[in-house]
């Protein structure tokens, strides 16, 4: 199908930006890299009256060092970020996300931010985002708002942010060097969005895990953050985890839900069974048969 | 609904016209411009039939709009074989190893092929496979597909 008619604007600066956000009071979409909206326009199941093209802001490309974090600009591309230096340095999980996230032709257009921003349940950036604890800042006429991940998302490409707000960066806070990381995606071919995924870090000082993100993409109507687990993990030994335990815990924090690719129970089996397997790969341990 | 003018390069040659915003490129390029090597078999990014190169990079022509490409040099299907009608070297592949039987999704794939051996590169095998898992074959020409491309990746059979 073909998208429905509307108005393309496509500012040069984040202030023009927000000022025809709030012009349109609330009948415009932003394009990114498309690689999402572009479906919904055509399938008609977005149809705005304008169509703000953000794609000519350079302030909102690049990734930069600021105190404790690192910023990704919204408009990244994802095959720029696969093969940036300070991310493959400073976010290793994330950079492993990414090479999930679609396929080479659509990473070629398709950001960071986009994704972060449109909300799919199932999708890698989300997640990473919520189990790395990122904030995000989003910006309108009225001013800057900076949101925690986790906090962001309510529903199915449903999020926190209002109709006149333009997420302007992506700040996640530092991981120490040599954390572990943690990725895992189940999907029925590559790029596909994923049935059950799961993403995060953990710290380990001396044996024991001081720090721990963890989120799930593809369980619930929207990435889920395993908090259980998390909590659980903090201060526990290597030796003496109880991964099967923590599996059980990580799943209870989840929603899934049945579509025509799997049930919920097939997500939650598949789930509890990749977070055994991931967890004692990551921590360097030997499968129990 | 706007409309806009637009001047790109296609292939080489300068092309002008003026579009309406919700026009996709794929369309523009089939319609406006005649370059219906461009094949368009989803219309919402799933395919590849539809991917040509933009600046230098493979993209899904569907989930570009015309209006974006204003100013940018965009290669189609067309553009692969030289003036003489010598095949482009993925073309030659796809050619010997039987990579193709009706042809529809062939100028997507040939459009990532070419990409990813411009200058002579030589990828590897994994990574040409992983790039065309972007594309569906229709006609489950897949193992041509593969032979083509290991050719492609400098290890003929
Ligand atoms: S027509 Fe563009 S991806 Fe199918
Ligand atoms: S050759 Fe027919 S779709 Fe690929």
């Amino acid at each position: 199908m073909k998208a429905a008619p509307f108005d393309y604007q496509a500012p040069g600066s984040i202030e023009e930006a927000c000022a025809l956000l709030a012009d349109a009071g609330g009948g415009a979409s932003v394009l990114a890299g498309g690689q999402t909206l572009m479906p919904l326009l055509a399938l008609r199941m977005s149809q705005p009256f304008v169509l703000l093209d953000i794609n000519k802001i350079p302030t909102l490309q690049g990734v930069s060092r600021i105190e404790g974090a690192t910023r990704i600009g919204p408009m990244t591309r994802q095959c720029e970020a696969l093969t940036n230096d300070t991310l493959a340095g400073r976010l290793p999980v994330l950079v492993q996300a990414l090479s999930h996230v679609g396929h080479h032709q659509t990473r070629n257009r398709g950001t960071i931010g986009g994704s972060i921003a449109l909300g799919e349940p199932a999708a890698e950036m989300p997640a990473t985002a919520v189990a790395l604890g990122a904030v995000i800042e989003a910006r309108s006429v009225r001013g800057v708002r900076r949101i925690a991940a986790e906090d962001f998302y309510l529903g199915p490409y449903m999020t926190v942010l209002e109709p006149d707000e333009l997420v302007t960066a992506i700040d996640y806070p530092d991981w120490p060097a040599g954390h572990v990381t943690i990725f895992r995606e189940v999907a029925q071919r590559p790029g596909d969005f994923a049935l059950v995924g799961l993403v995060g870090a953990l710290v380990l000082e001396s044996g024991k895990i001081t720090r721990a993100g963890l989120a799930w993409f593809g369980m619930g109507p929207t990435p889920v953050k395993a908090r259980q687990a998390e909590a659980a993990l903090l201060g526990q030994n290597l030796d003496g985890l109880d991964i099967e335990g923590l599996a059980a815990l990580a799943i209870a924090d989840t929603a899934p839900f049945d579509d025509h690719h799997a049930t919920a129970e097939y997500r939650r089996t598949v789930g509890r069974r990749i977070f055994s397997r991931t967890l004692r790969e990551a921590l360097g341990r030997k499968e129990a048969a | 609904m706007s409309n806009h003018d637009i001047e790109l390069t296609i292939n080489g040659r300068r092309f002008a016209g003026s579009v309406e915003a919700r026009k996709t490129l794929s369309d523009f390029l089939r319609i406006d411009a005649g370059y219906t090597g461009v094949h368009v078999g989803c219309e919402h990014g799933v395919c590849g039939a539809c991917t040509v190169i933009v600046d230098g990079r493979a993209v899904r022509s569907c989930l570009m709009l015309a209006v974006q490409v204003n100013g940018a040099e965009v290669k189609t299907v067309e553009g692969l074989a030289a003036p003489d009608g010598t095949l482009h070297p993925a073309q030659q592949a796809l050619r010997d190893e039987h990579g193709l039987q009706c042809g529809f999704c062939t100028p997507g794939v040939l459009m990532t092929m070419a990409v990813l051996t411009a200058g002579n590169a030589k990828p590897s095998e994994e990574s040409l496979l992983a790039a065309l898992s972007g594309h569906i074959c229709r006609c489950t020409g897949y193992q041509g597909i593969r032979r083509a491309v290991k050719r492609l990746a400098g290890e003929n059979l």
